[in-house]
């Protein structure tokens, strides 16, 4: 199909921060998400992705709203539903069984008095569609079967509290239970950090199997670029509040064409080959009350005219490609960008 | 310079007593730093890397084997020693958010250790010299700095500070506990470009300790890498050795599970070994035989379940390169067999008359 399954326009989120003062952490983003794609939203802390996950499910904390744009998903029988001006209600009907979000940190996600088992349990009988009962038996089931296609023992885990879990463990059974009610868009907050190496690489495999299995269109939220290389079919940079640059990873990894996701690039280890000498991008990100005027990387960019201090250009279309997977860059230097080491070159090895 | 090195230790244990049971955090490790070269310790949570730190570090006492600073084991030094070793050791903590007084400005923070060691004479000495301290570490113009609060300061900043106060001692030696993991990459680069030059200009040893295989190889490349788990250092050597060759199957599962920032390269690498389980089994419960063997891909029944695998030269890299393997040691055992046999078949062609047991025995 060929229109988005979510689309984003222009959306801004604010956190209220006094009684008539708020911060914008979230401006402008345009983002269509096409099926079965799966897309990282990258950057550094405070960059504004995790608000961004969030606000695609209309999740913020009490003091972030949504202060203008839309959010459009496609349900799954086809209709078109505006997140923005659903009801309370209508709401807790969409999230999880259209779209469901696994947050950030395993070790704290589960209720810790609760057992997995009821954590499944209460789920599935919370969101059942037209009054479905969910017995006992049919909650074990499907629960199981879901365990199982990420390699837990069913019998041990549903059995167990939250703290007799490894925090690999508990990480699977969290994107486990995302998944129970068959969710179209999954949107995982930094699915492997606080996980050791090995514990992450089994996880990475399982999102792989899973996709293949479900076919659900996955966005996550990542500080590590080695992951958004690992299982990401899109990337989006962000920087300050904005989206700055989106492509293909081939696009992001092998051509950048923002000077800052280039720096981001440059400044990543890479563990096989030869030792790089690298280098870091100067000075540090900006506040997001004291935003620099024009655009907001103007200040630590070393492409950085008269021009750039003055306006901010939007995203740019440099190549199109069928289901948005066009390369598109927020700069009017992209031209020059060009990255300091070949790594087409490290990846024929 | 002299060789010798800046801190040994010495079949260090430390076994912490729970209510499980004795625990073996660290169980027999012995490794150097000599001055001016970084030891990166690496491994996943739970292996003893923090503990080693902190026993260095003169925080824990281990309860087996012996800390040495320049020759000098911790617990037969004088109080003089004692208070000289402390200053020469300077430790920067994982959490930089953490590791500061929130209630202290960076002046304040930085020139507490120098009054106290009595390095400064008056105020005013010790404000100009927090003042290089920061410009040591590119926190510049120091002045914009130095009357800050932590809170007022980003964590790359932070993390910057504690470097600092670290240096005021004029150190000989930084234990670095994850110094850098929680910072973000473009911020990282740079404090370990700092790092690596006060290495290099002030000949400071480092014992780094990381998590992060790709910080370990840019920033330990001239130096070493011990590989640790559950508490035992299981393969040890120059850097790009290990991280190029590695021989010990913990050491290779772990660089292979490594997501490298490339996407060509992930998609090639999915189809990497995998391990037998990914759990990590209690400390308090530890596998026979060797620890790894549970997990192994390499395992062979009766071998690796029996006895514990030694930490043993490899013969590689001049000698600098252990592997605490049964197989790894088996496979070269042979290899060395072979080597011996093809040199003395090599003998008796060119020297006929030489006896072919001499090959054997060199």
């Amino acid at each position: 199909m060929t229109d988005p399954i979510l689309s984003v326009r222009d959306l801004a989120i604010a956190y209220r921060t006094g009684r008539k003062e708020s911060v914008t952490a979230v401006s402008g983003v345009d983002l269509d998400l096409y099926e079965g794609q799966s897309l990282a939203l990258v950057g550094e802390s405070g960059c504004g992705k995790t608000t961004l996950g969030l606000g695609l499910l209309r999740l913020l904390p009490g003091l972030g709203e949504i202060t203008s744009g839309s959010l459009t998903y496609r349900r799954k029988d086809g209709t078109r539903a505006d997140l923005l001006k659903m009801k309370k209600e209508q709401l807790r009907r969409f999230r999880w069984g259209e779209a469901a979000m696994v947050f950030q940190g395993a070790m704290n996600a589960f209720n810790p008095v609760i057992k997995i088992g009821d954590h499944f349990a209460d789920t599935l009988r919370d969101h059942a569609e037209n009054g479905k009962r969910w017995t006992k038996a049919a909650v074990e089931a499907r629960a199981g079967e879901l365990l199982e296609t990420v390699r837990l023992d069913p019998d041990r885990v549903l059995q167990s509290y939250p703290h007799e879990l490894s925090g690999g463990m508990k990480q699977r059974a969290l994107i486990a239970l995302a998944i129970a009610l068959d969710p179209q868009v999954l949107v995982l907050d930094e699915p492997t950090t606080a996980l050791d190496l090995l514990t992450q690489r089994s996880i990475v495999q399982q999102l792989h199997e899973l996709r293949k299995k479900f076919g659900f269109t996955m966005v996550f939220i990542t500080h590590d670029l080695g992951l958004a290389a690992e299982l990401a079919d899109r990337v989006a940079t962000m920087y300050a509040g904005r989206i700055i640059e989106t492509g293909s990873a081939r696009d992001i990894f092998y051509t950048p064409k923002h000077p800052y996701t280039a720096g981001l690039i440059n400044a990543v280890m890479p563990v096989k080959g030869e030792r790089p000498a690298l280098e870091s991008i100067p000075g540090y990100p900006p506040s997001l009350k004291a935003m620099p005027d024009g655009c907001a990387f103007n200040p630590r960019c070393a492409f950085a005219t008269e021009e750039c201090k003055r306006e901010r250009v939007p995203l740019e279309l440099l190549a199109e490609r069928p289901l948005a997977m066009g390369h598109s860059v927020a700069c009017v230097h992209h031209d020059q960008v060009r990255l300091q080491r070949k790594q087409k070159e490290n990846a024929n090895v | 310079m002299s060789d010798a090195p800046l801190l040994r230790l010495r079949a260090l244990e430390q076994v912490f007593d729970t209510k499980k049971g004795p625990v073996a955090a660290v169980g027999g490790v012995d490794l150097e730093v000599k001055a001016g070269k970084v030891l990166c310790l690496v491994g996943e949570s739970g292996c003893g890397k923090t503990t080693t730190a902190r026993a260095a570090a003169g925080i824990t006492r281990p309860t087996a084997g012996a800390v040495e600073f320049r020759g000098k084991s911790l617990t037969d030094m004088t109080p003089g020693e004692k208070t000289a070793y402390r200053r020469a050791v300077q430790y920067i903590h994982q959490d930089p958010y953490a590791a500061l007084n929130p209630t202290r400005t960076v002046a304040s923070t930085l020139t507490a250790g120098l009054k106290r060691h009595g390095l400064v004479k008056n105020r005013t000495e010790a404000r100009a010299k927090a003042a290089e301290l920061l410009t040591l570490v590119d926190l510049t113009p120091p002045e914009s700095y130095l009357d800050s609060y932590p809170h007022q300061l980003s964590g790359g900043q932070r993390q910057r500070v504690n470097v600092a106060r670290s240096l005021a001692m004029n150190p000989e030696l930084l234990i670095c506990d994850e110094s850098t993991s929680m910072l973000d990459v473009s911020i990282r680069v740079s404090l370990l470009n700092t790092l690596g030059r006060l290495r290099d200009d002030l000949d400071v040893g480092f014992l780094f300790i990381t998590h992060d295989l790709a910080v370990a190889k840019y920033f330990a490349w001239d130096g070493e890498i011990a590989v640790m788990y559950l508490g035992k250092v299981v393969e040890h050597g120059p850097t790009p050795e290990v991280i190029g060759n590695p021989q010990h199957p913990y050491t290779k599962a772990l660089i292979g599970a490594v997501c490298e920032p490339d996407p060509d390269l992930a998609r090639a690498n999915r189809s990497s070994e995998q391990l037998r389980s990914a759990e990590i089994p209690s400390l308090t419960d530890l596998p026979a035989g060797c620890a790894f063997h549970p997990r192994c891909p390499a395992f062979e029944p009766g071998v690796c379940d029996s006895t514990e695998p030694a930490l043993e030269g490899t013969g590689a890299a001049g000698g600098r390169r252990r592997v605490a393997c049964h197989i790894v040691a088996r496979d070269q055992r042979r290899e060395s067999v072979q080597h011996a046999q093809s040199r003395d078949d090599r003998t008796l062609v060119l020297d006929p008359n030489k006896s072919p047991g001499a090959a054997w025995s060199a």
